[in-house]
Parts: C-alpha cells; structure tokens; sequence
C-alpha cells in the first residue's frame, strides 16, 4: 500500500503532478493497476521496479503518449487531460525518453525548437533561434555551439540537447527515463549536477533508473512499483536491501510447469560460449548449455543479454571468445554456420526480426526449412505446406488457415508460429529471447510445455527473459548478466528472486 | 478446427491477395475479380474499348497490342523481382539498349557468329545486373542510386560502342520482330515464355521465395538463414538478364540496334509491376499481375491512337491511370 505522503520528511508543499488510482490494460497484460504516484515542485523523485514493473507505462500516460484506462492524472491540483505529447507540452511536462526524440541532421538550435521555431514575417528567424538556443545551453551549463550538426555530438551532449529543449517549453515537470543507461561516469556527475540545478530552481523532476546507487545519490524521494502497482513510497536513503526486497517481494504466482529433461552430467556440452567479448556490449561471457537442460540468461534491460544470444546465434559479430556446438568450434558471425550446428534464435523484436508479418503462416512456417526443400532450384511448395500443416496442428496456432498473415495472429499464436519454424528445421540448441512478452497467459503454458518437450527430447534451451518468476519458474541453471558481464550463475535452490536481483543490480 | 482452406493459386506470394479471409464468402468468380483488381481493369479497359472502336477488337490489331506490351511486360518482369524484395531497377532500359547493341556490334561489326553474340548481350545484361547487385548488396548502396548510376552508365556505354548511331541487326536475330506463321508475332511468343519463366522463378525457385522474403523483412529473412546479399546477385542478375532479352525482342522489332532504344522505358516497367499490385514496399508482387500491368499499358494507349488522342494527352491519361491503379490498390489493402 502506498504510504501517505505528509508522513514524510520531505519538502512542503502540495504535488505538483499526481497520479490517483491509474490503470492501463494490453490485451493480455494489464502495464498498471491503480497507480498512485505523486512529484512535488522542486524535488528529484526516483521510479523504481524490476522489468514489467510499469514504470514505461507509467512515463508514458504522464507524457501523453498513452491514455491510460481508469484513474486521473492532476497537475497542480487540478485533473488535466493528456490525450498527446502536445497536451503534455502545455501543461509543461518534458519527458526525454530512452531514445532521443532528436533529428541528427539538424543543427543543435532546430532541435531544440523543433516545430516551435521563432518567426518573422513568416520565415524562420535563426538569428533570434541561435540566441535563445545559446542562452538554454548556457543554462544547462553544457557547451555546444547551437549551430553544431546533432549528428556530430556524443550521446550525453545529445541528452544535454534534449535537456535544453525540456526547459525551453519552461517544463515544469521534467521525466528522464534511464537517462544514465548510455553515459560514462563522468558524464552521469555532470548529468546530476545539472539535474541538482533544475531542482533547486523549482523543477519536479521524475527520474527513472535500473542502478540502485543512483538512487541515493540524486534522488529525494523513491516510489517502488511492482506489477503494475506503487506498492511503497520511501525516502531515497532507504538501505539497498530493503528496495530490493520491495522491488521484487512477492510470490510466484502463476504456474511454471518445468520438467526438467535427462540432462547428461560430463562430456561434452551442447552449447558452450567462453571468453565472448565485444567491445562497448558484453566482456568475458562464458557459459554452457546441456542437452535437456534449460539455461536462464537473466538480467536488466541493457545488460546485454540480447547482444550475446545474437553474437552466439551469428546475427552479430564479436571480438573474442568461443563458441562451441558438440565441442566443435563454429565460426563467427555467420548465422548459417549456426544454423547447420543444429541452433535456433527466436528473435525478442518479434515483429521486426522474427516474422514476416504480412506473409502466411504457412511461408513464415517454412521459411528456414526453405532451403532444405529445395532441389535443383525448385522448391517442394506442397511439401513445405503440409510440414507448416503439421507444425501448426502440434503448436496449436490458432488461425483461419495456413493462408492467414502472421500480422492477423495474436501475439500468443505468432510466438508459436516465430518458435515452429525452427522446431521444423530441427534445431538442436533453441535461443530464445523474451519467448513470452507480449503473449498472454494460456499461450505463455503452451509455451512453457513446448519447452519442456524440447528438453525431454535431449534439446538444450536458452532462455532470455526479464520476467523474474518465469526465469525461476522455468530454468534449471540461471545465468545473470550485468552490465556486459555474467555476475554470477545460480543453481537449483540458490536461485530466489532477492539472489537473481542482487546480482543483477550489481549489489555486492 | 475444419475450417476450409482456401488454396493460393499458382501466381500466389506470401503476400498474394489471396487466402484473407477464410471461405463461405461470395462466389469464385466475383472472388477472383475482387482479389485481382488489375485483371478486372484490364476487361474493363477492353470492354471499353471494344465499344468506343470497332477496329480494336480485330484480331490484327489485339496482336499489335501484344507486340507493343512485350519488351514493356519482358522488362517489368525482371523489374518485378528487384521490387518484390524491396528494392528498385532503374537501369533497366540502358541495359536493354547496351545488351542490344553489344549484340549488334558483335555480329555485325566484329563479324562473330549471331549464337555467340546473342550469348554476349545476354552476358552483357547479366553483368550489368550483377554490378548492380554489387553495389546494393556489399555497397550498401540505396538500389535507387546504384541503378541510376547503372542508367546513366550503361547509355553512356551504349553511345560509346555504337559510335552513336543505330548498327543494323544480324538477319537471324532480326526474325524476332516478325510473325510466326504470318500471324503471330514473335514478341508476343518471347513475352509468353518469359511471362512463365517470372512465374516459375518467384513461385517455385528458392531465389524466387527469398525474394519475398527479404522484401518483406529483410532481418527475419537474415536470421532465418537466407544469405541475403547473394540473393541480391542474384535478383539483380536476374533482372539485367531479363533486361537484356528485352532490349533483343525491341531491337528485332526495329532490325538495328539504337543507342538511344528504350529510353524512359524503366518507368513504364515499374509502373506495369505498381498496376500489377506489387508493393513498393516489397513482399508483394506477381508475375500474372505485371503482365496485366504492361497489357493494361498497352491497350491504352493503342486504344488512345485508335481513337485519335493526341499523344500529349495520352501521357496525361496514362500518368491518371498508374495513379488511380496504385490509390485503388491502397484503399483496398487498408480495409
């Protein structure tokens, strides 16, 4: 339950932007549950929570971008309506999402007045614009020329950018999601001076990230969200190990139905990855998968999961390091070389990477067993067919027909589909990354036994995923990266969410 | 679940118009119209024809409009393959034009042997094709700008070889702008069988498939294990293969081999693949439906001559309808 606000320290004064009981709903998911949360003028308030937690959902109903579904949002006391970024705008509340909302081939003084340029008989006025741009980076305190090409600065002066442009709409309210996640330390002091700044000048500032230190550091006050609800508001010099246990403090709810398969102690791992390394992504990866096994790569967003499984896979390449199928070295970044070793990759982006959204069902099935079918140059169409037939029969993807556009398939029914056309090519190791988000509950069971199949049968799995209990739930080793690195590997009965958590977050 | 699957017919991608909705819709033949717009434009057109003139309708006159919509449908073919997988050929009429005139100047000029000479232009568009497929696939240049280098390079090459006048055109080869038995033209005949070739390539070929699977998402396609730049080589060759053949067919029809031949003809081929109902986009395209759009080309404007409009407004006409073709198509797909 959220604590009430006045029995806190914290400075006076009323909210300055509130949120009371806001709920959001995806098909299949619901992102918040009643979310009361509160900034006053004037303050550095930290968001906390694991991913999924709702914290994205959250910025993103504040921000206009997302109208949430019950509940109301107020600023300075009074319900406002944010039905889109321009609302917000008015309402002067910045927000400076993850990924920049800049133009690179523009200069530094047209982002900062993007669509708002200062005018004369009609014409832009750029002499005024490079003024008024020099006076809000003098403001910053951050030295860019305004007439410097975006595309020529560094992220954190990108970041400096999209700062001076919060505070040229005079924002009031200013959100930053992770915006420490791309910088080096020096830049983040400098970052947090800045912010330091902002706040002693008047401006509420809701300030979003993963790394636990940060939130000392900067922050005044911490609201912790969980699963779509704010289930604590404490003061920022709360111990670690008690937002921690906030953050992830619940039980496992839904059902994990993991058969572990005859894993074969000794010889020869299926997969093994040694020293993997890539310079500014991952450092000193090394992990094993056996067969029947199902290995967890857990971790926060960012800590580069993904980039591993896609340098295992061959979609990227790396620097240094191994990786092994059977003990056979395989070559480096050539996905078909992967692909002949007996390894899938049912990519995270499902849309953008996995499917062809606005092919059949039957040609996404069929798609990597395309070359496998064909004989001097012809393809066994009616071959391909029936194999994408008896495929969907055993997934149950549930659809009009094998003509049907992947696009038309709910979420669920095209994870089985991005998932089948490996199961088709036989594929012996099995990546897969977030294999459940965005699906919804009895397609995640389906998939969840699909797995339990696959290492029945002696197949190892890979599994990435940022849901905590899913991981737990489903892996019989769990292996935690962060920041680039594997922080430890847990085992068995060793593995309990506080553990995973910690060394995620980098707690020692 | 027994629910009827309807079957994709033969011209069918994985972006086909087919296979939408499941059946118990209307009748097949309303089906058919409805899902193949262009086919139905096509009767239309005709109908409309037939009704305005009464010298359209005449046996002759159908096969002159085959003969006129061949080196069009034979070049949108090739077209048709870049487009499906996303991409664009520009360069396809230049290509024509230096495959005919390499030929010309082989047999005619040097004196080799017409078999050999026809293998060189045919070599000649293949390579061209394979440059271009080069510079898309290992350049990583936007296949608009590779093949409009390409365009500009190959005219240029095609002035160059023919010292920039026309260069007659050996007798054997000359034979495929005639008719076969007084009747037939041997256009018509060359874009028939090339018609079928296209079909087979996208519909039963692993290049052919990869095509749209590359157009339609270029990474899962990656991911998936198709290698996508050799299939670029190959779609480009391709391309520039079926270029060069029609570059041949129009100089036959013309018995020399002109250095400025099929100039601007690269629009009316990606305008018969757009009219066709293949995507800009990629992942969606036919060769059924780029051989209606370069039929639909040509009977316009033989239909337009018939009925005495200048060729100034026939250009007007025509730039309406590839615009109407490409909006109806749009409207239809957003339902």
């Amino acid at each position: 339950m959220t604590k009430d606000a006045a029995a806190e320290p914290a400075p006076p004064g009323p909210p300055l932007l509130r949120t009371e009981g806001v709920s959001k709903t995806f098909p299949g998911v619901v992102a918040l549950d009643g979310v009361d949360f509160a900034v006053r003028a004037g303050e550095v308030h930290v968001l906390l929570g694991e991913n999924g937690a709702g914290k994205s959902t959250l910025i993103k109903v504040l921000s206009g971008a997302s109208r949430p579904d019950g509940g109301r949002v107020l600023m300075a006391g009074r319900p406002v309506r944010l039905h889109g970024a321009q609302d917000a705008e008015r309402l002067g509340i910045a927000t400076i999402h993850q990924e920049f909302n800049l133009v690179p081939d523009l200069t530094v003084a047209e982002n900062i007045f993007l669509g708002r340029q200062p005018r004369r008989f009609g014409l832009v006025d750029r002499a005024r614009m490079e003024a008024d741009a020099a006076a809000l980076l003098a403001r910053v305190g951050v030295d860019v020329a305004p007439t410097a090409r975006l595309r020529d600065l560094g992220v954190a002066r990108m970041q400096m950018v999209e700062i001076a442009k919060a505070l040229s709409i005079d924002a009031r309210v200013l959100i930053m999601d992770e915006p420490t996640a791309v910088l080096t330390n020096e830049e983040v002091d400098r970052l947090f001076r800045i912010v330091r700044r902002l706040r002693d000048e008047g401006v509420a500032v809701v300030f979003i990230t993963h790394k636990l230190e940060e939130v000392a550091a900067l922050g005044d006050r911490v609201t912790v969200l969980r699963d779509g609800r704010s289930v604590a508001e404490v003061p920022a010099d709360t111990e670690r190990d008690d937002l921690v246990r906030l953050m992830v403090g619940r039980s496992i709810e839904q059902q994990y139905p993991r058969r572990p398969g005859p894993v074969r102690p000794g010889g020869v791992p299926l997969l093994r990855v040694s020293g993997l390394a890539r310079a500014g992504a991952f450092r000193d990866v090394g992990f094993e998968v056996r067969g029947g096994e199902v290995v967890g790569l857990a971790g926060l967003v960012g800590a580069g999961r993904t980039e591993v499984a896609r340098a295992v896979f061959g979609a990227d390449a790396y620097d240094h390091g191994a990786v092994e199928v059977d003990g056979r070295p395989l070559a480096r970044h050539d996905v078909n070389a992967a692909m002949a070793a007996g390894i899938g990759f049912v990519p995270e982006d499902r849309k953008g990477q996995g499917l062809l959204l606005d092919a059949s069902v039957g040609e996404n099935l069929g798609l990597v067993t395309l070359r496998r079918a064909t004989r001097a140059g012809l393809v066994d169409r009616a071959g391909q067919r029936r194999a994408a037939a008896s495929m969907a029969g055993r997934l149950g993807v549930r659809m009009a027909g094998l003509d049907q556009h992947a696009r038309t398939l709910s979420g669920g029914n095209q994870q089985k589909v991005a998932i089948g056309k490996w199961l088709l090519a036989d594929s012996r190791v099995l990546i897969l990354d977030e294999p459940t988000r965005g699906v919804d509950v009895g397609a995640k069971v389906e998939i969840y036994r699909l797995v339990n199949e696959l290492t029945a049968a002696g197949h190892g799995v890979l599994m990435i995923s940022s849901d905590l209990p899913e991981v737990l739930g489903m892996s019989d080793r769990i292996v935690v990266m962060a920041q680039g690195r594997v922080a430890g590997e847990l085992g068995g009965a060793e593995a309990t969410q506080d553990a995973v958590m910690a060394l995620a977050v980098g707690t020692p | 679940m027994t629910t009827d699957v309807k079957r994709t017919g033969p011209g069918g991608g994985p972006g086909g118009q087919a296979g939408q909705k499941p059946s118990g819709g209307p009748p097949v033949l309303v089906r058919v119209f409805r899902d193949n717009g262009a086919l139905t434009a096509l009767i239309g057109l005709v109908a409309v024809m037939a009704l305005m003139s009464p010298d359209f309708l005449n046996t002759g006159n159908l096969l002159n409009v085959g003969g006129q919509a061949a080196v069009t449908a034979i070049l949108a073919f090739g077209v048709t393959f870049v487009i499906v997988s996303a991409g664009i050929d520009l360069s396809v009429g230049s290509v024509a034009a230096l495959s005919a005139m390499v030929l010309a100047w082989t047999a005619t000029s040097q004196g080799l042997p017409v078999w050999l000479a026809v293998l060189f232009a045919l070599g000649t568009g293949l390579a061209c094709g394979l440059v271009n497929g080069l510079m898309v696939a290992y350049g990583r240049l936007p296949s608009f700008i590779a093949t409009l280098a390409m365009l500009s390079v190959a005219r240029g090459l095609a002035l160059v070889v023919s010292q920039g006048s026309p260069i007659a055109f050996p007798d054997p080869v000359s034979a495929l702008g005639r008719t076969l038995g007084g009747w037939l033209p041997v256009p018509v005949l060359v874009m028939a069988g090339m018609a079928v070739v296209a079909a087979v390539v996208l519909n039963l070929t692993y290049s052919g498939r990869s095509m749209y699977a590359i157009g339609g998402n270029e990474e899962a396609a990656r991911l998936s294990g198709i290698r996508v730049p050799r299939q670029k080589l190959v779609i480009y060759g391709l391309s520039g293969t079926f270029a060069a053949v029609a570059g041949i067919v129009l100089a036959s029809r013309l018995a020399s081999a002109q250095p400025q031949a099929a100039a601007g003809y690269e629009l009316d081929a990606i305008a018969a693949c757009v009219i066709g109902g293949a995507s800009l986009s990629g992942g969606v395209g036919r060769a059924s439906g780029t051989l209606i759009g370069a039929l639909i080309l040509a009977v316009l404007r033989n239909g337009l001559n018939l009925l005495s409009v200048s060729a100034f407004w026939q250009q007007v006409v025509i730039g309406a309808v590839i615009a109407l073709a490409a909006l109806v198509d749009t409207l239809r797909r957003r339902t």
